[in-house]
């Protein structure tokens, strides 16, 4: 009330003052604004991103959490709490272990020819070829197919008896590998599809590093006399390795996760009958969606995020020694 | 002016629910929901189904019949996208359709939670159903929680040209007779075949036969009150034996697991010579064995009758519009409609009276060599006897079971022993 009052009726003599007190004021008000601009608008525009984040990443990971420590059901709902009671049954269940087997197993056999193919890939795409744009389209096609389709057709080529590589194999009078029997074989096959999606895809992501390497270090080396694979070792290799890291640590997120390739490797989905191929995210799925227990389900998710932590961490370390050495030298 | 249209407003909205009021006390008691009792409210229901359940026309003829409805139809591609959407939505506790489909399969889960659908029952539709379709779908204090609409009557499907080369009778009156009996003789005719045959086997899985079996069995895995017993039941441990000791120690199997790349192929290649099949198998048979002649199906079914598939219509508490639901769902699944669906798209009916209705009797199929389908399955719908008790946990149990077998007959990774322990630990860790 106070404050209308003076506004509705101003002194006529100090009108001057007053609005050179206004632009005062309003500069100070200004620079406040200014002041508070610097601080706090780059925060402001960063955070659609850790809004977003909060919503659809953290809270999950909190309610899973949540979810865990009770008896679940996905129908019923929240039941009562139980404590690590789930975490305690799933870690005593040799099916838990069996599926951590897997997941490394099928991990390894997936990013480690993928990361080292990728960058072979990568380095003859980077030479001068005729149509480039077309062969490095070309190396993006499977990744454009969705995976489930790659399973199908996968499906059909590892197919234990009416399998095109079998075929191939009992034509050239070898035995047929059992694709769905033998727990390596079964890792191999599933290893392919994933191989076969996502080595384009991180060819593009190194051949694009690779475009950023000055060209007269190459220059360099040729006057030096070092040939196109002693060139490769020697300048190329190292200075990706900022890449590298990177490539390795999301194809290790990736590769722990793994579901659609080892889901569609048969129509039961639960990996084999003797869970040949169950991954971690499979028995996850098992838990929640076939037993309908959402409690220990979500303990598994969360082991697993525990496991992916570690394994990032143990990554990070790794790869930052030896990219720290390579700077040294 | 403002005030007086307030009133207005209120006196109407007093009018209607006095009106509703009364409607329900007087309609309630004597006119059990049937047909007459049309609404003169718009309703828009909707309806969720999945695959084929054969209703389009039927919608376009109901609306003409009831010009007050409207009807929504959403139609999931397949049962899992349609199973995935309403336990999801169940879990929500809001979002599902009007009147959603359920498949046989899933029954055992939604039982548990009776209060989230519509008690169904009611004295127009008593002995509507084949026993055992009503007996699926009705809770232990009574409630009916789905109306039947088509079922998996099955009989055996067999190959009569290899029958014959094999010396076997192969007309399906004589083969009828052969395998009429329990499983056992069926196996003997199946040793006698592979004798024979020359390389091809008697059935396609011991999964998919154990399953046959299985299903005859009142209490295989669980007691009525919801206890495990799969591990100690004898019956179980019978049928195994059975099943692997004729599917491995003689030889009477493919080695295939159905639905899997390997099982499609093999109808192309004279892999197996008979296969336990359910009305809805015929079409599955027909696509696989495109150009293979002699295909043929019997009117029997060893150890009984057997079902297998078949779905439901239900009306969740969810939705505002129950009573015209329950009203649009009992005259779906009335016979009349259901033999108008079977002739539309072929879903077998599990009514009564269709089963004898002169368009379903006289159904005869060219692929499998003239045979009266209908007929035959309408008779093999009428031998099933036993309602297998199906509670929370059977399909885990059956799941881990499925791999026990599948483990020797057809990964060969384990003896009968061995994997039967794996069972059990399976089992254990339900």
């Amino acid at each position: 009330m106070a404050v209308t009052d003076r506004v509705q009726t101003p002194p006529p003599n100090t009108n001057q003052r007053a609005s050179r007190d206004k632009s005062v004021k309003r500069l100070a008000f200004s620079q406040k604004v200014s002041k508070w601009d610097v601080k706090l608008s780059p925060y402001l525009y960063i955070s659609p991103f850790f809004v977003l984040f909060a919503i659809t990443g953290l809270f999950p990971l909190a309610y899973t959490a949540w979810v865990s420590l009770h008896s679940w059901n996905l129908i019923g709902g929240q039941g009562k709490f139980t404590g690590l009671e789930n975490y305690e049954f799933v870690l005593a269940q040799p099916f838990f272990w069996n599926a951590v087997g897997n997941t490394f197993s099928i991990f390894l056999l997936s990013s480690v020819p993928q990361v080292v193919l990728a960058i072979a890939i990568a380095a003859v795409l980077d030479a001068n070829l005729r149509a480039k744009t077309f062969w490095r389209m070309g190396v993006l096609v499977p990744f454009v197919v969705a995976p489930v389709a790659v399973g199908l057709i996968f499906n059909n080529l590892f197919a234990d008896q009416a399998g095109l590589f079998n075929e191939l194999l009992t034509g050239m009078g070898l035995d047929p590998v059992r694709w769905h029997s033998d727990s390596l074989a079964s890792h191999t096959a599933i290893a392919t599809m994933v191989n076969f999606r996502w080595t384009g895809y991180n060819a593009l992501i190194f051949l694009a590093a690779m475009q950023a390497i000055p060209r007269d270090v190459y220059e360099a080396a040729t006057i030096d006399g070092a040939g196109r694979l002693r060139q490769f070792f020697s300048v190329t290799v190292p200075m990706l390795r900022p890449t590298i890291i990177f490539v390795v640590i999301t194809a290790t997120i990736g590769g722990l996760q793994i579901f659609d390739e080892a889901r569609v490797f048969d129509q039961a989905g639960l990996g084999g009958a003797d869970r040949q191929w169950q991954t971690l995210t499979m028995y996850i799925w098992e838990l929640g969606w076939g037993q309908r227990n959402f409690g220990r389900a979500s303990a598994v998710a969360w082991l697993l995020f525990l496991i992916i932590v570690l394994i990032a961490m143990a990554n990070f370390l790794i790869t930052r020694r030896i990219a720290t050495q390579g700077g040294r030298r | 002016m403002h005030s007086r249209a307030r009133i207005t407003a209120l006196s109407a909205t007093a009018a209607c629910l006095a009106l509703a009021l009364t409607a329900c006390g007087s309609g309630g008691s004597d006119n059990a929901g049937v047909e007459g009792e049309t609404g003169t409210e718009d309703v828009t229901l909707s309806v969720g189904t999945f695959n084929e359940f054969g209703y389009e026309e039927l919608f376009t003829e109901y609306e003409e019949l009831n010009p007050n409805v409207t009807i929504e139809h959403k139609k999931a591609a397949t049962s899992n996208e349609a199973r995935d959407n309403l336990t999801t939505r169940l879990a929500a506790g809001s979002g599902l359709s009007d009147i959603e489909g359920i498949e046989v399969d899933w029954l055992p889960e939604l039982l548990e939670y009776p209060d989230q659908f519509a008690d169904l029952s009611d004295p127009a539709v008593e002995g509507r159903w084949l026993d055992w379709k009503t007996a699926a779908a009705t809770t232990e204090d009574g409630q009916l929680i789905g109306y039947g609409t088509d079922a998996g009557p099955q009989g055996v499907c067999y190959r009569a040209d290899l029958f014959e080369k094999a010396g076997l009778p192969s007309d399906r009156e004589s083969v009828a007779e052969m395998l009429d009996g329990s499983w056992q003789d069926y196996f003997d005719a199946g040793k006698k075949f592979v004798a024979a045959s020359g390389g091809t086997a008697w059935f396609d899985s011991a999964g998919a036969t154990y399953q046959g079996m299985i299903n005859q069995v009142q209490n295989a895995y669980e007691d009525n009150d919801g206890t495990l017993i799969a591990t100690e039941n004898p019956d179980v441990k019978d049928i195994y034996e059975q099943v692997l000791q004729a599917s491995v120690t003689d030889g009477l199997s493919a080695h295939l697991t159905q639905w899997e790349d390997d099982w499609v192929a093999s109808f192309q290649s004279d892999a197996f010579a008979t296969k336990l099949c359910p009305g809805w198998m015929l079409g599955v048979i027909e696509g696989n064995a495109e150009g293979v002649e002699g295909w043929d199906i019997a009117d029997v079914f060893p150890g009984g009758g057997g079902n297998w598939g078949g779905s439901y219509l239900t009306v969740p508490t969810q939705g505002a519009n129950q009573a015209e639901a329950k009203k649009l769902a009992e005259w779906l699944t009335a016979p009349e409609q259901q033999v108008k669906a079977f002739e539309s798209k072929g879903t077998f009916p599990s009514q009564v009276e269709a089963l004898e209705s002169d368009a379903l009797l006289g159904q005869t199929n060219a692929f499998f060599n003239d045979a009266p389908t209908g007929e035959i399955l309408a008779n093999r719908a009428t031998a099933v006897e036993v309602t297998p008790f199906k509670g929370p946990k059977y399909f885990a149990v059956n799941d881990a079971m499925q791999q026990a077998l599948t483990r020797v007959d057809v990964d060969k990774t384990d003896d009968p022993a061995s994997s039967w322990e794996k069972f059990v630990t399976a089992v254990g860790a339900l």
